[in-house]
């Protein structure tokens, strides 16, 4: 089975953390993706960008576009793309064709992307 | 006790911000914050941190706060939701939710504001910033500023007797004064950042922890405001501008320019985000000063080798920002990108007229002499330089120019060695 784990913390702590204190959280991080990748569990390993750099679109009679994170809290994760595209605009006509019946779909710029190999 | 420092700092500006709400004034909002500080230090470690740390700081500060009144007083009434707020863990969701709630941006928004009062003048309004919003010691702020601890501590009561005097209205903001605010703020963080960036003396680290300061301001103000496509612009102009920071200076401390800067030392996560707000403001076709500046800064990021400088587009994004702000320092930066695409005598007659508005401008007579240098006009070159040196306002910036006159030296020595030998 895979598994996706999704990393939550306050982004105003995080952005607190002195860089060495960050270079040790990614340091700590890179050491479990090694071992994990040793023992082929390894999939893709993302860190995003802060939410200040999301948009959000946002199903309906027109697709809405607007700045910052999802923030509703009536709707839930269900799942993700990770998609290469040359900019924003690109991002969002590349989103567009998945809303099928509502919904709101979230697109936040990589900072640090591990493909990983995870075994078959 | 790193991870409590960095809740703490992390929960300042929204706590100092309800408790000014609170108290109303400065100083008391302050002692509050700190003694709520105190007492975190002493439980945190125990009971591990709160889910909510700037609700828990809050609660704690204003009743630490309002027991000290009361003891002053003797004996007053505890007033009855007071009452209520004993019990921390049941009060502290619904105060959570109650910060949450659409105010709490104005609150934060006030507290920033409140800082760059235009009665300050601007190293009081940074100092303020630091002291206040950002929790830096009054010793750390004179070191970056170059001057005693007292004479900051001085500084900064001043700044805080104006602004009590000042008496900003406590009411949320309307959609002008909110727009009035946000501006100030904005120009108040880039100032922190130019604080730290321009290197006008200090020590490197405590100028490095400036630039991180108005950068953690600038995150803060566009989590609060998150489609204001300025504040975008002023985030990615501040990362685009950091990221470049390690690049900046040489071993002796002295200024690498942009064209001589080793690129790989540029921090390409600080650009890639930097580049991902460019983006994100563009799509709102709302151009302003910080999203021009930013546009810049990033076509610099967007060039591998200096050689592969979009400068023609760099000289478009200045005629923009010509048009929306005029002034003869942009005017006079545009001129370098003119130089790269129509050449140096172009450049030349289009800083001409500037010589009077910047007749007292160190870079005017750098760019200056700089073009002179490139048409081969030596002796003018020296003189304008020779006037940049005598305007410079750090020894980095005098060595710098010095070296572009040890250059014409050994030019002239080495033609004069040429006409001889003919």
């Amino acid at each position: 089975m895979l598994y996706a784990i999704l990393c939550y913390n306050s982004e105003a702590l995080v952005g607190a953390w002195t860089k060495e204190q960050d270079d040790a959280v990614m340091a700590h991080h890179h050491g479990i993706e090694g071992k994990l990748a040793a023992l082929g569990k390894l999939g893709p390993v993302v860190r995003l960008m802060p939410t200040t750099t999301a948009t959000t679109l946002r199903d309906g009679h027109d697709t809405l576009v607007f700045d910052g994170p999802f923030a509703e809290t009536k709707e839930q994760l269900l799942g993700f793309y990770v998609l290469d595209c040359a900019s924003l605009d690109d991002a969002i006509e590349a989103a567009r064709p998945l809303f099928v019946d509502g919904g709101a779909l979230e697109i936040r710029p990589i900072l640090y992307f591990n493909p990983g190999n995870p075994a078959k | 006790m790193a991870w409590i420092d960095a809740a703490l700092t992390s929960a300042r500006p929204q706590a100092m911000a309800a408790l000014l709400r609170y108290f109303r004034n400065l100083d008391t909002a302050e002692e509050a914050f700190q003694e709520a500080c105190l007492r975190a230090l002493q439980r945190w470690p125990q009971n591990g941190p709160p889910r909510d740390p700037a609700a828990w700081l809050i609660l704690v500060g204003r009743n630490a706060a309002l027991d000290e009144v009361r003891q002053r007083k003797h004996h007053v009434e505890l007033p009855e939701d007071d009452a209520l707020i004993s019990d921390l863990d049941d009060t502290e969701t619904a105060l959570a939710e109650r910060l949450d709630s659409s105010h709490y941006r104005d609150d934060v928004l006030r507290l920033l504001f409140i800082c760059c009062h235009p009665d300050l003048p601007t190293t009081q309004q940074i100092a303020l910033a630091l002291r206040v919003v950002s929790g830096l010691s009054v010793k750390e702020i004179a070191r970056a500023f170059l001057v005693s601890e007292a004479a900051m501590e001085q500084r900064i009561t001043r700044a805080k007797r104006r602004i009590a005097a000042a008496n900003v209205p406590f009411e949320t903001p309307g959609a002008v004064d909110r727009a009035v605010r946000l501006a100030a703020v904005a120009a108040m963080i880039y100032l922190l950042f130019n604080e730290g960036y321009s290197a006008s003396g200090g020590e490197e680290h405590v100028r490095v922890a400036l630039c991180e300061e108005a950068i953690r301001l600038a995150r803060l103000l566009l989590r609060l405001f998150q489609s204001e496509c300025e504040i975008m612009g002023l985030t990615a102009l501040l990362l685009l501008q950091h990221a470049r920071a390690r690049a900046r200076l040489d071993a002796e401390g002295a200024i690498v320019l942009l064209d001589n800067q080793d690129r790989s030392l540029w921090n390409r996560e600080l650009i890639a985000e930097g580049l991902a707000l460019i983006d994100k403001a563009l799509r709102h076709r709302q151009p302003g000063p910080y999203q021009l500046q930013a546009a810049i800064a990033g076509v610099h990021a967007h060039a591998a080798r200096p050689e592969d400088t979009d400068w023609s587009e760099i000289d478009q994004i200045y005629a923009v920002l010509e048009t929306l702000q005029p002034s003869p320092v942009v005017t006079l930066n545009r001129a370098v990108a003119v130089s790269k695409v129509h050449g140096a005598e172009a450049a030349l007659a289009m800083i001409e007229p500037l010589a009077q508005p910047l007749a007292g401008y160190f870079h005017f007579f750098g760019v200056k002499g700089a073009f002179l240098m490139q048409l081969g006009r030596n002796d003018e070159a020296r003189v304008a330089f020779h006037q940049a040196i005598a305007l410079a306002n750090t020894a980095a910036e005098a060595a710098h120019i010095r070296s572009h006159l040890d250059r014409l030296m050994k030019d002239s020595a080495a033609r004069n060695n040429a006409k001889s030998s003919a």
